[in-house]
Formats: C-alpha cells, sequence, structure tokens
C-alpha cells in the first residue's frame, strides 16, 4: 500500500467516525425535537400526522389551553412540594447515617451491625404489594406523605456520601476534636463544606428521582386530584396509546376523541420537563463525577 | 493517669453514643418502610385477608408457589423477562463502548460536546414523558412507518405486534441509555497511557488493531466489572418503561414480572399470590447480586459492598 492511499483511507476511516457520531446525536435529539414541534403545530397538522421536527401551522394555543387547565398545575404544585420535601428528608438522612458509617469499627462500636442492615435492605425488599400494604395500614395513602416516606432512605445514595466522608483527611478532623469539638460539629463544620460536590451528586439523584417518579403516585394515590405531575400525565395519555396500539390510526383516533388534544398533552410533557431541562447543566457536572467516582469499592 | 484514662474513655462512649443518635432516624424509617414489608412476605404462605392481616390470615404453605409453576403464563412472563433484560444489558453495553471509542476520537471540541450534551439527555427524562415520544413516532402512521413507506416497506404496528414489541422496547431503551453509559467507557479509554498507542503507531498499527490490541485491552476491566454487576438486573425489564408502552395484545411478548405482579396482584387484589411471584423474584435477585459480588470480588478485584 502506498503512502497516498494510506493516507486517503485514514481520511475515509475520520469522516464515518465524525457521520456515525452525528448520526447517533441526531437519532436522539430529533424524537425530542417532534414532541416539541407538536406541542406548538395546529390540531389539524397533528391528527394528519404532518408534523416532524418542525411546528406545521405555527400555534401556541395548546400552551394557551394549557395554562387554564386547574389539574395541571395542582398536579405540578403537588410535584414541587414533593421534590423539597424528599430533598430535605433524603439530605438529612444519608448525611446523618453516612457520617458514623464512615468511621473505622474501632472508632465506631456497632458499625458492622448497622452497615449490614443497610446493605440487606438494598439487596433484598419485601416488594411492591406488603409496601403497598405497609403504606396503606399507616393511612398514608392519598397524602403527600405516601410520595416521601417510602424512599425516605436512599440506601445506595448513603454508600456514596459514606465513601466520599471515608477520604477526607483525618488530620482535620483530629485539628478540631483537639480544638474541642463535639461530633456533630465535625460533621458540620469539617466534613460538609468540604463535600459540597458529593452533597450536590446525591441532592441531584434524589430530585431527578422524585420528578420524574410515576408509579408510587399511580399506587397510593386513589383520586385524580391527588396525583403528582408524572403520574397524572400518565393517566392521560394512556388510554390514546391503548387505542393507537390497538390498530387504529391517528385520523380515526381524532374522530373518536372529537378533536385531537395530541398536540394538549405534547404541551404538557414539554413543560413537565422544563424543570430537568433547567437544572440540566448541573446534572452533566455532578452526576458524572459521581458516577466516575463511583459507588465501587476498590 | 488512671483519671485521665478514665475520661478518654468516657468521651469515646460519648462519641459512640452520639453516632448512635445519628443513626437512629435513617434506621427507623428502614425498619417501617423496608424490613416491615419483608416481615409482610409472609403473606405468600398465607390465604392473606387483608381484614385479618398477616397476623390471622390463614396459613397455606407453598399453595401460591405450586400455583405459580402451574400457570402456562408464568413461564411465558419469566421468558418475556429474561430476553428483554437480557437484550437491553448486551445492547446497551455494545453501543455504549462503540460510542465511547468513537467519540474518543472525535478532535473538534465542540462537535463533542454538542453530541455529549445530547446523548446523555434522555436518561434523566421520565419514562412517561419518553413514552409519548416513542408513540408519537413509532405509531402506525408516525415518522418511522413514513420513512420506511418510502422505501416501500411497512407499514408496521410496532406497539402492537408479538414480532416486533421486544425489540422496540430493547431499542429504546438503549436509545434513552447508551449515552449515560458510556460515561464510564469514556472515562476508562481516556485513562490508558497514550505511549502504548504511540508505541503501537510506531510499530505500523492502523487505526482499527489499535482499538483492539491496545483501546479494548485498556477497557477490559471495566467491561467485565460492569458485566459483573448487570448480571442481577437480568429479573429487571424495567417497569416504568413497559407499563407506559405495552397493552393487551403484546402481553405475549410484553409482560414482565414487574408488570405481571401489578396487574394480577395489585390490581386485581390477589396479594398473597402476587407476593408469591414477587417473592420469588426477589430471592433470585438476592443469589445473582450475592453471587455477581463475589465474582466481581475475584475477577477484578473490586467489588459491590
Amino acid at each position: 500500500m502506498n503512502l497516498q492511499n494510506k493516507s486517503l483511507s485514514a481520511k475515509i476511516g475520520k469522516a464515518s467516525i465524525y457521520l456515525i457520531i452525528i448520526f447517533l446525536g441526531l437519532v436522539t435529539l430529533l424524537p425530542l425535537l417532534n414532541i416539541v414541534a407538536i406541542s406548538m403545530s395546529s390540531s389539524g397538522a397533528v391528527t394528519a400526522n404532518a408534523v416532524g421536527i418542525v411546528p406545521v401551522n405555527f400555534t401556541l394555543e395548546p400552551y394557551r389551553m394549557l395554562i387554564d387547565d386547574p389539574q395541571f398545575w395542582r398536579s405540578f404544585g403537588i410535584s414541587v412540594q414533593r421534590v423539597f420535601l424528599s430533598l430535605a428528608l433524603n439530605m438529612i438522612l444519608i448525611v446523618f447515617m453516612a457520617y458514623p458509617l464512615s468511621k473505622r469499627k474501632s472508632e465506631f462500636k456497632g458499625r458492622s451491625i448497622y452497615m449490614n442492615f443497610l446493605i440487606f435492605a438494598m439487596l433484598f425488599n419485601g416488594g411492591m404489594i406488603p409496601t403497598y400494604l405497609v403504606v396503606r395500614n399507616l393511612g398514608l395513602l392519598n397524602t403527600i406523605w405516601s410520595l416521601v416516606l417510602p424512599s425516605a432512605v436512599p440506601v445506595f445514595s448513603v454508600i456514596l456520601m459514606m465513601n466520599f466522608f471515608r477520604g477526607v483527611p483525618k488530620a482535620l478532623e483530629e485539628a478540631a476534636i483537639i480544638d474541642g469539638a463535639k461530633p456533630m460539629q465535625v460533621l458540620l463544620k469539617v466534613y460538609l463544606p468540604i463535600s459540597v460536590p458529593s452533597l450536590a451528586t446525591v441532592a441531584l439523584f434524589s430530585i431527578v428521582g422524585s420528578w420524574n417518579d410515576f408509579f408510587s403516585g399511580l399506587i397510593y394515590m386513589t383520586r385524580e386530584s391527588n396525583y403528582p405531575l408524572m403520574t397524572y400525565i400518565q393517566s392521560l395519555t394512556v388510554d390514546i396509546q391503548q387505542m393507537i396500539q390497538q390498530g387504529v390510526n391517528s385520523t380515526n383516533l381524532s374522530e373518536l376523541m372529537g378533536v385531537s388534544n395530541r398536540n394538549l398533552n405534547a404541551a404538557k410533557i414539554v413543560v413537565s420537563s422544563i424543570p430537568l431541562i433547567l437544572i440540566y447543566p448541573l446534572l452533566q457536572k455532578y452526576f458524572i463525577t459521581g458516577i466516575v467516582v463511583g459507588s465501587v469499592k476498590e | 493517669m488512671q483519671q485521665r484514662k478514665r475520661t478518654a474513655s468516657k468521651r469515646i462512649t460519648n462519641i459512640n453514643l452520639t453516632y448512635h443518635f445519628m443513626i437512629l432516624p435513617g434506621i427507623i424509617f428502614l425498619l417501617i418502610f423496608n424490613y416491615a414489608p419483608m416481615f409482610g412476605l409472609i403473606m405468600a404462605f398465607q390465604d392473606y385477608v387483608p381484614a385479618k392481616g398477616v397476623f390471622s390470615s390463614d396459613f397455606v404453605g407453598f399453595q401460591h408457589f405450586s400455583y405459580m409453576f402451574s400457570l402456562p403464563s408464568i413461564g411465558r412472563v419469566f421468558t418475556n423477562t429474561i430476553v428483554i433484560a437480557g437484550g437491553k444489558i448486551i445492547f446497551n453495553t455494545l453501543l455504549a463502548i462503540v460510542f465511547a471509542i468513537l467519540l474518543n476520537e472525535v478532535r473538534v471540541r465542540w462537535l463533542k460536546k454538542s453530541v455529549q450534551t445530547i446523548v446523555y439527555l434522555p436518561n434523566f427524562l421520565s419514562w412517561v414523558v419518553l413514552a409519548s415520544v416513542v408513540v408519537n413516532i413509532f405509531s402506525l402512521d408516525g415518522s418511522v412507518n413514513q420513512i420506511l413507506e418510502s422505501f416501500g416497506i411497512g407499514p408496521f404496528n410496532f406497539l402492537g405486534s408479538n414480532q416486533l414489541f421486544r425489540p422496540l422496547i430493547i431499542g429504546t431503551d438503549v436509545w434513552k441509555s447508551f449515552g449515560f453509559n458510556s460515561i464510564v467507557y469514556l472515562a476508562a479509554i481516556t485513562s490508558i497511557d497514550p505511549g502504548l498507542h504511540e508505541a503501537a503507531s510506531i510499530d505500523g498499527a492502523n487505526w482499527w488493531r489499535r482499538v483492539w490490541h491496545v483501546t479494548l485491552p485498556g477497557m477490559l476491566p471495566i467491561i467485565l466489572l460492569l458485566a459483573i454487576l448487570n448480571l442481577p438486573n437480568i429479573l429487571n425489564g424495567g417497569f416504568d418503561q413497559i407499563y407506559n408502552l405495552y397493552s393487551p395484545v403484546v402481553y405475549q411478548s410484553g409482560d414482565i414480572i414487574d408488570t405481571y405482579v401489578y396487574r394480577v396482584g395489585l390490581m386485581g387484589r390477589d396479594y398473597s399470590f402476587g407476593t408469591a411471584v414477587g417473592l420469588f423474584k426477589s430471592i433470585i435477585g438476592l443469589v445473582l447480586i450475592l453471587s455477581a459480588n463475589q465474582a466481581a470480588k475475584k475477577y477484578t478485584e473490586r467489588q459491590l459492598f
């Protein structure tokens, strides 16, 4: 093979790598753009399935209708409330469990018992039905607490935080103790300030998890007015999907339903994703460190 | 001297006491919401009546388990779960590795950053949201069928066909997660000593050979570790995704253990039977995860817990 051929084939190789990467990027992006385009198109265009990645007969009517939808905003409010309650509870429990567990066995008698207790909770669970019955017997059905309390201790995050605390230099703690600091002060004044990246990681795990969860709402809320946002959206789309799956095409579907509200549903989906898109830069930054630093111990 | 020792040991006891108090609230939550349901698993061996509760319902031994194994549908549910979960693990791993290797070759910084930003995004979106996206493009007159028809193929009823439903589930899951899964592999690639690549180039190795003889061997430990740790997921077909995309037409190919327990046990209020199926799954899952941890410890000198 002469030199020219070699550089030509290298160029083709390089170009195909770029093409594949761009292709994968587009394949991921276009379906997401599709739903945004649908949310800004007229019902007629959506019904005729004429919408690709650009809105057809551009309109903001679906968003105007959305503003007047009381259940959407009630569910939105429930989800926001739930995210803050879960976040507060999760962070307190994560930090106060992770700190003692990050001590050596010689420093904290009973550590291994607690540790095994925690790990077993991660490996094995009672499953859907017994958990549902516990929540029901506690009288939590149809309350916001049914969405918050069952996931109060995210075991995975506790272990992640514990591993991080273990990496904190001992000298810092010893210096504080010589100055007369109590464990609580050591935790709050020495450990927490230098743990901000890890705290951010587990906080984001908590936020994304509770915002996206629709299942708790589905089983613990019996009234639609109590649904968190994802459960509410899920309840809207499921009937239409079943009709589509049974082979009804969209034109017949809208005749069946009177008027197409697919653009309205799309608008709901877009608005429900906005909070996550807003924190996405943070997610990209901290999730990646969280994953690469890893929960896996050497 | 004696005095000082005593105060020191008293201080350690006090510190220990504080530690116990710190950890207590979390332990209480675990007891109520993790351990109490485990106790509730007793109902798998009972004819559970909600009014009587776990304490006074009648015991029936392994009746629910033998009933479970006598059902023809249960084999189908386990097969669906394993095929779907297995497919997801294999294709997610493969595409994530390929993507990481290719992305590492991209030298145009803005392009690399943009593509990363795009492909990590779906991982953070709920399946409730993504299911709508999937339904829109895969419906009978959706974009995918429009494109296929322009080539003279189809249309296909992806969401309503027992031949196409599993590939659709696996494919859309890979679409959601491959980008995010590639992060770990990308980190593994960048930690490979560049000197190895230089040496291989000097020896005349082309790109393919360098990937094969330098990059992949360098990634092997992390690939092996993740493969082992993914093993227990073989029983997790992905409730959120399937629940939002399936319908009675595709139960035959798409019903998994979790959706089955939800429908029959929780919705059908057959609590004892549903719990028995769930318990069976949990026990196999526990065995798998303990074996995976042992294997990881043995072959990669790392472990999950």
